[in-house]
């Protein structure tokens, strides 16, 4: 490219400042970045990283009193940030178009989607309204909404979060802008519709030649995606590079930790590598290099200068170290891994704690008696479990992954007794837990399970001192009275997560989210308890910090010879933390098997769906089955097999016949007629990981 | 602990807005001098033996024939008009008070269990406090007056007034609580630290004490401000009627009513003065109400 071409878009030392009555918040500092036509740049970052105001600042929507402080943004060679609301508005759409994470905000619900498109389109174009008509049309058909001339004339609830967020696409595609900002276009979607809204966003920049900028804070999306990848880090970038480079290569600290932290499938490991401790608060980044708190390299240096970002290799990157660190790749970071091996061997005897025999819970969904009479409908019953029968032995993790409305929180929900089941049994060590009834008779079981949830911010009692939360199971089930007592061991309990004694004098407000999750912890082991049920412990958590949970789970495990229930959709997690995995598909297990086992040789066609959709953070180039079709509602479940309608294996038995769980042949279960049928497709093994271990 | 009280947010929101300020410096003079009457007022307008009817129907003291001793003049028996509102004030205000805290009682317990509970509880209190609504609150504060009139012995008419009257403004207030507290706790109550209580095993009503109810009491708070000026006015107008207070011990609405016996022959400070006081003492505490409103709803912010 010759030199004279001024890049697309152009950031040079942007600066934004938040003020407040504390002072001034510097949320983004000294960021540069360019991004070439048809480019994809991957703007990836931690929350707080200050990746979404950069994106706003760029295309003019940094919410007051956030401001641009400093710095210059040109698009094709125009200075862009200065200019007034009037100019900036015309400039979007037409020239950036923005694609928000939360598709079902970002359409007006009170307009067809046709009109919203018509109506964009004629802003920015010259097009009659028959052409823009047209025009839409052939938009929505691109980004694959099926008979979008008919479509056209519905309105957003009339489509599902998936077709949305393609509706969101075609939005801001309509004015053929040069680039598109598109901030977590993934995050609020299931894994299966992620995977298809990502092979859909890169083929059309492709087809269209439009640059994107690609916010998010999933390395495996970056990975599957941009063409290069800029690591943020409280408000500035540490790295910036090619992305093949700076994944496998990582030369900052920050990257190389991040790295290390992901939990890949296929890779076992004892410990994921951690970086200790929390992105700072905006009001107190750290002066010098503002990562030096958390790392291993730090030096004298790091604490008082910042650096700038030297180039290397083809990457630039802002480490007075990163010279000697190039080349060291993620084994390096913090600790170190080793080989994970006789997982099986751990605490347990084998002997199952949990047992769940054909369980089943159903809500009553139906609208109000006198509504149903008008309209003459009948009740409507949402099978959210539907006959699930799985053993947890004890000292093991069971693991139930699926995409959401599967049924794995209700599944959670019913063994810790937060729900009745409507139908089946739950043993805990043998004893019909579900049955019992009074209050006094549920006390010795209720001591022995419990649960951590998913939302560190809404799982503490915000009036509450940790102390009281930690405290409140030794109360309540007369564990002691004693204060003497109940302070020392809600102290232990603190230094067994990893918090210090003196947190216990603070509100849960004081604490990140990673650090509330420790707390929810620590309240979950006080009445040293056996069995911990775990909805989505680390969903709401930024990756560094999800290892530091995983790892402590994990030690807690070896320690307590602890069982767990693990619900999670994010399947590397599941890989790095089960020994048993079990897969939901509305209401159904479809599949169990051992860990190892299940992902090495998955069986059922849902299985094997739900391991494609997992970015390949490798970059094998592997490829892959396309993920088809979205959930079904489960308030009416296609008939048969569940799954039939997006299965490429279904046959008209499918269609009709619930298909019986069968031995895998390692101990697992498959509910698969095409496996009974012995016509199971071949599949390509995992090709082994190209970032090997070190060791 | 005050360190940390003028470091919150609260106190800056209220300290940029300079009405506010103001509201709260009336309100407190006003319930301050209410509070300490016999010490603050310059008479005691009840006191017979202080009272002279030579000097009934004073105007105030910056009018000719004013008086010095009475700043707002006095009333048809000789009592010194400032001193009637600052002891009619503290009667309002007892009232509205007493009558916040009843309703703010019942509404919270009753919107609690029937946030908490659901289904058949929950049909039932809010199918009552649907009917409840479809009444103007001021008839529903005269009904129960009328009942307790009727049911009560004469004798005891008078003293039992204030209460009858404390009791049909709580009565008739509790909705708003109920629903605004059934709201919230259904909000509280799907979120995951009740659910953790739950697998503890805590029993539900110490769940609803311990857990839910701090973390309802904001809107409450808000509301009862905004009900004690709606409860002052109620108290006034019935007064006003004459079912509330006894004359013996009038409140700021019972002054209102003597005075406009007078309005139209020429004696009006008797009735305007009570009037400013009882608009002024409301005006404040409903601003402050306003004003707690949007510092605790962080949309408005």
């Amino acid at each position: 490219m010759p030199a004279e071409t001024p890049p697309l878009l152009e950031v040079r030392d942007l600066r934004v400042e938040i003020p407040t009555r504390r002072g001034v918040l510097v949320a983004v500092d000294g960021v540069s970045f360019h991004i070439e036509e048809g480019e994809v740049l991957g703007v990836v970052g931690e929350s707080g990283a200050g990746k979404s105001l950069t994106g706003a600042a760029i295309i003019g929507l940094l919410e007051p009193p956030g401001r641009i402080a400093a710095g210059r943004i040109s698009l094709e060679g125009r200075r862009i940030d200065n200019l007034d609301a009037e100019a900036m508005r015309r400039l979007r759409g037409r020239r950036i178009g923005m694609i928000f994470q939360d598709p079902l905000t970002s359409l007006n619900p009170l307009y067809t989607i046709g009109r919203q498109l018509v109506e964009t389109i004629l802003t920015h174009t010259d097009l009659t309204e028959r052409q823009a008509r047209e025009h839409a049309i052939g938009l929505l058909a691109e980004v694959g909404i099926p008979s979008a001339a008919e479509r056209f004339d519905h309105y957003p609830h009339q489509f599902s979060g998936g077709m949305r967020q393609r509706v969101v696409i075609a939005l801001a595609l309509c004015a053929n802008p040069r680039l598109v900002i598109a901030d977590e276009p993934t995050t609020a979607l299931d894994v299966s519709i992620q995977a298809q809204i990502i092979a859909l966003l890169k083929r059309l920049c492709r087809e269209h030649g439009t640059a994107v900028m690609l916010i998010t804070h999933d390395m495996g999306v970056i990975a599957e995606t941009a063409d290069r990848v800029a690591v943020m880090y409280a408000g500035r970038i540490v790295e910036i590079g090619p992305v093949r480079e700076v994944i496998e290569q990582a030369r900052h600290p920050y990257t190389i930790g991040l790295m290390g932290s992901i939990p890949l499938v296929g890779h076992d490991v004892e410990r994921l590598s951690q970086i200790d401790g929390a992105m700072p608060r905006l009001d107190e980044i750290p002066a010098g290099c503002a990562f030096h708190p958390r790392c291993p390299h730090a030096s004298e240096r790091c604490r008082r200068e910042r650096p700038e970002r030297i180039a290397l290799g083809n990457a630039e990157v802002a480490c007075w170290h990163a010279g000697e660190l190039a080349g060291r790749g993620a084994v390096t970071a913090g600790v170190v891994r080793e080989r994970r091996e006789n997982r099986n061997a751990r605490t347990g005897d084998g002997r199952p704690l949990v047992e769940l025999r054909d369980l089943a819970r159903h809500f009553d969904v139906s609208a109000p008696w006198l509504t149903r009479l008008f309209s003459r409908e009948g009740r409507k019953v949402l099978r959210a479990v539907d006959g699930v029968t799985l053993t947890i032995p004890r000292g093991t993790t069971f693991s139930l992954v699926g995409e959401s409305g599967c049924g794995k929180s209700t599944v959670a929900r019913l063994v810790v007794g937060l729900y009745r089941p409507s139908r089946g049994t739950i043993l805990f060590d043998g004893q019909d837990y579900a049955k019992l009834d009074s209050h006094a008779a549920m006390a010795p079981v209720r001591r022995r399970l419990q649960m951590i949830f998913q939302d560190p911010y809404a799982s503490l009692n915000p009036r509450w001192r940790v102390a009281e939360i930690v405290a409140e199971p030794l109360r309540a089930h007369g564990i002691t009275r004693d204060r003497v007592e109940i302070r020392d061991r809600v102290g232990a309990l603190l230094r067994q997560v990893g918090l210090s004694e003196s947190d216990a004098r603070k509100y849960p407000h004081e604490f990140s989210g990673g650090q509330r999750q420790r707390i929810s912890i620590a309240r979950a082991l006080a009445s040293r308890p056996e069995f911990l049920v775990c909805d989505e412990p680390t969903s709401a958590l930024d990756v560094s910090v999800q290892a530091q949970i995983l790892n402590l789970m994990r030690d807690l495990q070896r320690e307590l010879g602890l069982t767990y229930l693990f619900i999670s959709h994010n399947l590397a997690v599941v890989y790095y933390i089960s020994d048993y995995v079990g897969v939901m598909y509305l209401g159904r297990l479809v599949e169990w098997a051992e860990a190892k086992s299940l992902f090495r040789d998955p069986k059922h066609p849902y299985t094997r769906m739900l391991l494609d959709t997992i970015p390949d953070l490798e970059m094998t180039g592997r490829r892959r089955a396309p993920v088809a079709g979205e959930v079904p509602s489960p308030i009416s479940p296609p008939s048969g097999c569940a799954f039939h309608p997006r299965c490429p294996l279904a046959t008209a038995r499918c269609r009709e016949m619930r298909p019986e769980p069968l031995p895998r042949g390692d101990g697992g279960e498959v509910a698969c007629h095409a496996v009974a049928e012995n016509r199971l497709p071949e599949r390509a093994p995992r090709e082994t990981p190209l970032r090997q271990e070190a060791d | 602990m005050i360190g940390r009280l003028l470091d919150s947010d609260l106190f800056y929101s209220f300290s940029r807005s300079p009405v506010t300020v103001l509201a709260a410096l009336v309100t407190a003079v006003m319930m301050g001098a209410a509070a300490f009457a016999p010490w603050v007022a310059p008479h005691t307008p009840f006191d017979l033996a202080t009272l002279d009817l030579l000097d009934a129907f004073l105007p105030p003291a910056w009018m000719p024939d004013g008086d010095p001793r009475y700043l707002l003049g006095t009333d048809d028996q000789g009592r010194d008009v400032l001193s009637t509102i600052i002891y009619g004030a503290r009667v309002s205000l007892l009232v509205g008070f007493a009558a916040v805290f009843l309703a703010m009682f019942l509404g919270v317990a009753l919107g609690l269990v029937s946030g908490y509970m659901g289904g058949m509880v929950d049909a039932v209190i809010m199918r009552i406090a649907d009917v409840q609504l479809s009444f103007p609150t001021i008839l529903i504060a005269l009904l129960i007056d009328g009942v307790a009139r009727g049911l009560l012995p004469r004798d005891m008419h008078e003293e039992m007034a204030i209460y009858v009257l404390i009791f049909a403004i709580g009565i008739s207030g509790w909705v708003q609580y109920a629903r605004t507290v059934r709201g919230s706790t259904l909000v509280e109550k799907r979120k995951e630290y009740v659910q953790a209580a739950q697998v503890i095993g805590i029993r539900p009503w110490l769940i609803m004490l311990r857990h839910v109810l701090p973390n309802v009491m904001g809107p409450v708070l808000v509301i009862g401000t905004i009900h004690l000026a709606i409860a002052i006015i109620t108290e006034a107008t019935l007064s006003f009627l004459g079912v509330g207070v006894p004359a013996t011990q009038p409140s700021l609405g019972t002054l209102i009513r003597i005075g406009n016996d007078f309005l139209f022959s020429g004696e009006w400070w008797i009735t305007i003065f009570p009037g400013a006081a009882l608009a002024i003492l409301v005006l404040s505490v409903n601003l402050l109400g306003d004003w707690l409103r949007d510092a605790l709803n962080p949309k408005l912010r």
